[in-house]
């Protein structure tokens, strides 16, 4: 019986890792935003970071989109070194960072348009993810026309249509309102079902790191460092709507919050 | 404006400047001021002639010419100064200078270096329009959301096309702003470099009526002039009316 017990909570590592981060430093001026950051990113699962503002979040995913050089340390993805933006790699941004003057469907087809992908081609693929993200018939509206939700939608659907294998999303839900989110969070858990990519998902909120993860570094201010990797597996197999209510769910809430309310004064 | 409760057209305050022209002209105070009514007398009668038509050319082609190389080299430039800390560092100064310093004094120093013809007209109107142009498209390319720049990086914009899909699209309201304040600017610079440099175009006409006290026939040019700059100024206007959904929203 103590065998079967230890068993269900035995927590496996995948050993196929899509993204690694080994021993990232990075200082801005005087200000150490992360220390000796090691972290590994299973190959289609849905790793959140998780913690409070100023932590470094945001620099560790830009660090692994490439966008920001660390002082030192190496991020590898599939086991090529990062020196900068790749095709591997889709961002998804917090403020959604679509071009105004641009409809929603050359807003989603715009990553392919700088890979250089043909018009009707790249236009045929954005239409069928902005009608997987449950925006069909705004493909000729406006940004500024979108509610804040339906937005960051297409940010997902551009993310989304250049098939990168990694998908780096920085507090995506956070500028959407609170109903919006739990659909986002629920159509989320079928994405990572269905595709067969790896999340990075940076959110400061425990409820949505703990809904929609299959695994949680939580990441600790001043010098930032990673206190705790927790997987949550009981629950994953259950429909969306009962994750919320069971008790190991709730009891990995409760956790992670003891052991961040130190930090929040 | 509202007079009395009652919604006036736009500018009708115009119609009361224009009373007060006429009143003024008609009592004969100064011969500078003939009535209005007569100057635009006189502007019907010259407005076909060919001398004026011929002049009008002249000053159109300087014009043209010189608002399309402050733009041409402008806009790039100010972009580019937006995006590169070293590039601003070098040439603001320079840019902060040229935009308040009395460029009519250069005027003499442009014909020494490129003669007394229509080149040196063209490159005084340029320099009166371009640092203005050049501010506000660094100003726009400032002010452009990090992300939107971040965003075009991350799917693997190169340099060039981040130029031409992100950063002049998102500095397009004050680009075009910039450019309609060059505008205006060049006016100056066109007439002021008809003028000082070579006698020619409209300048040409100043010279001839004001030398000659033709005053109702000064007034009818300058009426022209005015009524031309103002509308490509308002037709400028209107274009960043338009793209201003998204001034606000970048
Ligand atoms: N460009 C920058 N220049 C200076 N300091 C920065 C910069 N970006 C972030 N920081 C600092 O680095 C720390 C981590 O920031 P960030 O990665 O944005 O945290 P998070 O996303 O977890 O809120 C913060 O203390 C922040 O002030
Ligand atoms: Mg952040």
């Amino acid at each position: 019986m103590s065998q079967i017990e230890a068993f269900k909570h035995a927590q496996p590592v995948p050993d196929d890792i899509a993204v690694s981060t080994r021993n990232i430093c990075k200082t801005y001026g005087s200000v150490e935003a992360l220390k000796d950051m090691t972290l590994e990113f299973p190959r289609g699962q849905l790793t959140s970071l998780l913690g409070p503002s100023g932590c470094g979040k945001t620099t560790l995913l830009k660090i692994i989109a490439g966008l920001l050089p660390p002082t030192s340390g190496e991020v590898t993805v599939n086991g090529k070194p990062v020196t900068g933006p790749g095709p591997d790699r889709a961002f998804v941004f917090q403020d959604f960072a679509l071009l105004p003057w641009a409809s929603v469907l050359r807003n989603v087809a715009f990553g392919l348009e700088l890979r250089g992908v043909a018009r009707s081609e790249r236009e045929d693929i954005a239409a069928r993810y902005i009608r997987e993200v449950g925006l069909g018939g705004f493909e000729q509206a406006y940004p500024h026309e979108l509610s804040g939700g339906m937005r960051q939608r297409v940010g997902l659907a551009r993310a989304l249509s250049v098939d990168a294998q990694v998908l780096l999303m920085d507090e995506p839900f956070s500028a959407v309102d609170e109903q919006t989110r739990r659909k986002f969070q629920e159509d989320l858990l079928s994405l990572v079902q269905n595709e067969n990519k790896t999340f990075i998902f940076v959110t400061h909120s425990i409820e949505e790191a703990v809904y929609v993860s299959d695994q949680i570094a939580i990441l600790l201010p001043r010098p930032s460092r990673v206190s705790e990797i927790i997987r949550p597996t009981g629950f994953r197999q259950k429909s969306a709507d009962s994750i919320r209510r069971d008790p190991e769910y709730l009891d990995i809430v409760d956790d992670i919050w003891a052991s961040l309310r130190s930090y929040v004064e | 404006m509202k007079l009395f409760g009652i919604n006036l057209p736009a500018m009708s305050s115009l119609i009361l400047w224009g009373l007060l022209w006429e009143v003024v002209g008609q009592a004969e105070l100064t011969f500078f001021v003939p009535p209005l009514s007569e100057v635009v007398r006189t502007l019907v009668t010259i407005i076909g002639t060919p001398s004026f038509l011929s002049a009008l050319g002249e000053t159109a082609y300087a014009f043209g010419m010189g608002v399309f190389f402050s733009i041409l080299i402008g806009v790039p430039t100010g972009i580019l100064m937006g995006r590169s800390r070293l590039l601003d560092e070098l040439l603001l100064p320079w840019v902060n200078v040229f935009l308040s310093a009395p460029l009519t004094a250069l005027v003499p120093v442009l014909m020494v270096l490129f003669g007394f013809g229509m080149k040196s007209i063209i490159i005084t109107t340029a320099l009166f329009a371009i640092w203005i142009i050049i501010l506000n498209a660094r100003t726009g390319v400032r002010q452009i959301n990090r992300s939107l720049v971040e965003m075009a990086r991350s799917f693997g914009a190169s340099p060039l096309e981040a130029f031409f899909k992100v950063y002049l699209w998102a500095a397009l309201p004050e680009i075009l702003g910039g450019i309609r304040i060059g505008i205006i600017r060049a006016v100056k610079g066109v007439i002021i470099g008809q003028l000082l440099i070579s006698i020619a175009g409209f300048g040409a006409l100043f010279e001839l009526y004001s030398t000659n006290f033709m005053m109702a026939h000064f007034w009818a040019v300058l009426l022209v002039l005015f009524a031309l700059a103002f509308s490509i100024s308002e037709f400028l206007a209107y274009l960043e009316r338009k793209v201003a959904y998204y001034a606000a929203v970048r």
